[in-house]
């Protein structure tokens, strides 16, 4: 049963986005998403600095089966990403919520992130995809 | 029936298992409307007794006794042992190695393929190959833009002396995603680019330099390196296969070495055969290889530790990315890479050197004998590979037909790629000739030109 | 063990060696600063060494000369060595691209025949031979329909439509030529979803790619009200040979209102896969989109000669495709094959191809299997789902594919299309027994009975290979992709 945390927010295309107490927003894939590509092999990460609109295609996880790509929650600009995953991208599998982090952005707007899926929201469309 | 096996009591009893009376009723969800007949432009099938009649008879009809003829197929000295093993059905009517425990030996040639090509340019990986050496050029091209994170460009500068069918492919190609190509003329003089390009390059996505180039010339590589990498442009070499062993590989030009290499494979042992099938090699940095696209074989291991390959990064290829794929290829050319493994096997760094060298030798004297002929000299100056470009004092057009009614074929006419160029005879010599070829080609040659200034 | 493991230092295969003395060159002086330093590393080994080594490497392959080969849309029939023999003909091997039209007369008409037999059983108006794979005459053909539509003057069709079953080349092949693809839906019993595809079309639409018959191995029924729609609309319509051996001699799709398609030689002209390649790809058209074939393409002189046709005789040709003129030798190999068969021959394809995969779908539902689509007709392949083998016994479909191995059967295709989940895309081809076809039933019945009994026979197979299941996920993290001269054996 995939873990669905209930301290973030969710996208329908399973990543999931936190918070922080400095206003800055943290992204990466949901425990689901993990299960479903398989392991990990590559991620592709963006440039510190590069901004983005809200939806478009921010980065990408590869796995041997697929390539699939993540898309940027909320519009925003770059400010970090977990290096640590050039060298060991099995970190996402291990830890999708944690270690496995993606990209930390400074958010436009920091409230359009409650526009997000609720992880009830979440669970229940990972439950209809099960299906 | 050729090729099917079927007795008609076999066929009966199909049908019969299926539960249908004849092989039309299989068809009963096609509309009548679109039901065809037999097509009257194709003739009834001949016995495999008068097809290799036919076929003998047409190609014979085409056989030349001598040939001086490069641009970009060269015929070079192909070992027995080459096409012996490259035909074995084990090689020849294999699939892809999509089941990499039932293809490890397809694999595990690939995988030494890539090795020699990647060492022979001296460049980090390779690919297990695209369709030819102008396709690959075009995928390089793609690739650079992907690639290229300083200068985020679609221009590519392109040196004006590369095979002008590569231009056009490449042109053909690329244009649908954007990309520009920008000529860089050449030296009248040397045929060669000018190292003061700079101002050209700057922003560019990368600069597309031949060695050796389409008239057979060596362009100060190193230098045009240095000026690529100072203005954020990647280097795409296009290099001759044969002439490596002997000159300067893409990855030790200038201070950085080239980005990505490609070229044509034809001449590790694959015959002229009209054009194709060739097959085009790519070789890049490892930093780029994300970008790289076509078939790529990785080592690994099995369940029980024991060594072998299977293809790797397929992420990035159609059936996985779809629209996102670097590319829409879905084919490396097997059997052509099969035949280039034992080739450069069988040869090694000295054989393939020698083979060069002799080339070299050759190219050498045919131009010095050639020089003795009033009114032929060289068109461009400076050293050469195996090729170079003789100037006459009649159109080229005009020798190369009547010389190829002897049958002999003396060379690229290029007055059809370049007007200005029309008494200009593009000349190659592999190790294949020896000195009485040469001797046989200048006599003729003088004959000819003798003939042609007497109609005039 | 690799051929650079076996590699000594000073060993030479002597008799390929030609002689450089006596050349009288000074390469210090002629090539000078040009010159390599240091050689490349090629093996250094004997003659015998190299034949054995790939003689061994061979016999770890499956092949068509060795096994059954079902795999569904890549049509694996029998390589026949007589086209090859005829292809391999010294004249034609030793013949030069370039070579003046005079000299290439033999050549050319061989060609000219192909190109004549090839529009005659697509039902087009003219061919190109020179695409050089399936994907390049994906790319000749909706590159021509970007041209015609430019030629309009109507940019604003910036769509090409897929359906969702479609190959992969296909929507990587649109966005190569500048396009955005639109995925059409595909009904539960296989057919494009007209109904979608009506409210899809619109004035951005350039044209639909599909084939027929469909991925799913069905015939699409409604392809003349699918033409209609986008025709109607202002848009092109694209077939993808791959399934052309289903109806090879017995429907066009010229006649099905396909404005264009590219044909796979190494699929229904029995030219050889080789390992991965080469392939060949010819884009045969309709009227409307001859102006642009590539080029060059062979025509036919008053005089009854042969010559070539390019960019003078074809102003708005979509270009070059390749450095010559395409695979020669593949087209040679094809057109070899068609003089074997005929005209007749020809019909016999689609004909028993049909046959076969229908027999075949029959008995591995008697043997317990599901077929994807079971009130269709199978065309020349079928799909069986392994779904519910995966619910009750958690073995999938690369689980049996992979058992078959063992079976000495290369497995059908697994996972394509995508949309049937734990399928087997089956395609016999018209060049098999039923003997075979009875054998691989036999197959599939024994392991369908190891999924209940031993299913671990088959989670962990191949047992017989020279190697057991790899590490594909390793494979692509530590990426080993070339030998290092340092490297320890």
């Amino acid at each position: 049963m995939a873990e669905v945390r209930d301290d973030v927010r969710y996208l329908a295309t399973h990543e999931w986005v936190k918070l922080e107490a400095d206003g800055s927003v943290v992204v990466g894939i949901s425990d689901h998403a993990q299960d479903a590509l398989g392991d990990v092999v590559f991620v592709e990460l963006p440039e510190i600095g590069t901004s983005f609109v809200q939806g478009s295609e921010m980065a990408v996880v590869e796995s041997v089966k697929a390539a699939s790509d993540i898309y940027a929650p909320v519009s925003g600009v770059v400010v970090a990403c977990n290096s640590a995953l050039e060298d060991a991208p099995e970190t996402v599998n291990d830890s999708p919520y944690d270690a496995g982090w993606f990209v930390r952005l400074t958010p436009d707007d920091p409230s359009s992130i409650e526009s997000l899926l609720s992880p009830d929201a979440y669970q229940a469309l990972c439950d209809d995809e099960t299906r | 029936m050729p090729f099917i096996p079927h007795t008609d009591a076999e066929r009966d009893e199909m049908l019969e298992a299926i539960g249908v009376t004849t092989i039309d009723a299989l068809f009963d969800e096609v509309p009548m409307s679109l039901r065809a007949s037999l097509p009257p432009e194709m003739p009834e099938g001949i016995s495999e007794m008068a097809l290799m009649q036919l076929m003998q008879r047409r190609a014979k009809q085409d056989e030349m006794s001598l040939s001086f003829l490069g641009a970009g197929a060269y015929e070079h000295h192909i070992p027995a042992a080459v096409w012996d093993l490259t035909n074995r059905g084990e090689f020849l009517t294999a699939y892809t190695p999509y089941q990499a425990e039932a293809s490890q030996g397809t694999l595990q040639l690939i995988y030494e393929f890539q090795t020699m090509i990647a060492r022979l340019t001296a460049l980090d990986v390779a690919n297990a190959s695209v369709y030819d050496g102008a396709t690959a050029l075009a995928e390089a091209m793609l690739m650079a833009v992907r690639a290229n994170k300083t200068n985020k460009s679609k221009r590519i500068v392109v040196a004006g002396n590369l095979n002008p069918h590569y231009i056009a492919v490449c042109e053909a190609i690329v244009s649908n995603q954007g990309l520009v190509l920008e000529v860089l003329e050449p030296d009248e003089q040397t045929g060669t680019i000018p190292t003061d390009c700079a101002p050209q390059l700057s922003e560019a996505a990368a600069l597309v330099v031949s060695y050796p180039n389409f008239f057979g010339g060596l362009d100060p590589v190193d230098a045009l390196t240095d000026a690529a990498a100072a203005a954020g442009a990647l280097v795409i070499g296009v290099v001759n296969p044969t002439a490596l062993a002997l000159l300067k590989p893409p990855g030790q030009w200038g201070a950085s070495g080239a980005d990505i290499a490609v070229g044509e494979g034809q001449p590790l042992g694959i015959p002229l055969a009209s054009g194709g099938p060739y097959l085009g090699f790519m070789c890049c940095r490892k930093a780029y290889v994300r970008q790289m696209p076509g078939r790529i074989i990785g080592r690994t291991v099995d369940q029980t530790g024991q060594p072998g390959y299977a293809l790797t990064l397929q992420a990035r290829e159609q059936h996985i990315r779809r629209g996102k794929a670097t590319s829409n290829i879905c084919t490396n050319q097997g059997l052509l890479v099969t035949a280039a493994t034992l080739y450069l096997s069988l040869l090694g760094d000295e054989g393939l050197r020698q083979v060069a060298l002799k080339s070299h030798a050759g190219i050498n004297q045919l131009v010095a004998a050639a020089g003795q002929i009033e009114g032929v000299s060289r068109r461009f100056s400076g050293p050469v590979f195996h090729e170079q470009v003789l100037q006459l004092p009649v159109p080229a057009a005009d020798v190369v037909n009547l010389m190829a009614n002897e049958g002999i074929l003396p060379g690229l006419a290029l007055g059809a790629l370049w007007a200005p160029m029309a008494n200009c005879l593009l000349v190659n010599v592999t190790e294949t000739k020896t000195s009485d070829d040469i001797d046989h080609f200048v006599t003729h040659l003088a004959n000819a030109i003798e003939a042609i200034k007497s109609t005039c | 063990m690799l051929i650079f493991e076996r590699s000594r230092s000073g060993r030479r295969a002597a008799a390929q060696h030609v002689s450089s003395k006596g050349l009288g060159l000074d390469l210090g002086d002629d090539l000078g600063e040009h010159l390599r330093h240091s050689p490349a590393g090629l093996p250094e080994v004997s003659e015998l060494e190299v034949v054995r080594h790939y003689t061994n490497l061979s016999a770890k392959n499956f092949a068509i000369d060795r096994q059954f080969y079902p795999l569904g849309s890549c049509t694996m029939k029998y390589n026949p060595r007589g086209a090859a023999a005829a292809a391999s003909q010294p004249g034609f091997l030793k013949r030069h691209p370039l070579a003046p039209e005079a000299q290439s007369q033999g050549y050319l008409a061989c060609l000219y025949e192909l190109q004549t037999y090839l529009q005659a059983l697509t039902g087009m108006k003219a061919v190109s031979l020179t695409p050089m794979a399936g994907a390049q005459g994906e790319f000749a053909g909706v590159a021509m329909i970007r041209a015609y539509h430019q030629k309009r003057g109507d940019h604003d069709r910036v769509e090409i439509l897929v359906p969702e079953a479609a190959h992969g080349t296909n929507p990587a092949t649109a966005v190569m030529c500048g396009f955005v693809v639109r995925e059409i839906p595909v009904t539960p019993e296989g057919d494009v979803d007209l109904a979608a595809l009506q409210a899809a079309v619109g004035p951005r639409t350039a044209g639909l790619m599909m084939t027929n018959p469909s991925t799913c191995g069905v015939f699409e029924r409604q392809i003349a009200a699918i033409a209609e729609t986008v025709h109607e609309a202002g848009g092109l319509l694209y077939y993808d040979g791959a399934n052309l051996n289903a109806i090879l001699g017995k429907v066009r799709p010229g006649d099905m209102g396909f404005d264009v398609l590219h044909m796979n030689l190494h699929k229904t002209f029995a030219t050889p896969h080789g390992g991965g390649g080469p392939g060949s790809g010819p884009v045969g058209v309709g009227e409307r989109l001859l102006p642009f074939l590539p080029t060059p393409t062979v025509g036919q002189t008053e005089s009854g000669t042969f010559r070539w046709l390019d960019k003078r005789d074809l102003p708005d040709t979509i270009g070059r495709l390749s450095g010559f003129m395409g695979n020669a030798g593949i087209l040679l190999r094809a057109y070899a094959y068609a003089r074997l068969l005929g005209g007749e021959g020809m019909q016999r394809v689609g004909a028993y191809a049909t046959l076969n995969a229908n027999y075949m779908a029959k008995r591995l539902t008697e043997a317990g299997f599901d077929l994807a689509y079971p009130t269709r007709r199978a065309t020349h392949e079928f799909i069986i789902t392994l779904a519910k083998q995966a619910k009750h016994h958690h073995v999938t479909a690369m689980d049996v594919a992979k058992r078959l191995l063992d079976y000495g059967v290369h497995a059908p295709t697994t996972y394509f299309p995508l949309l049937v989940p734990e399928c087997l895309l089956i395609e016999p081809t018209e060049t098999e027994s039923k003997a075979e076809i009875d054998g691989f039933v036999a197959a599939m019945a024994a392991i369908a009975d190891e999924i209940v009994n031993t299913p671990d026979q088959v989670t962990s197979a191949p047992h017989t290979l020279p190697v057991t299941r790899l590490d594909d996920v390793k494979a692509a993290r530590d990426l080993d992709l070339a030998w290092l001269k340092t490297q320890p054996a």
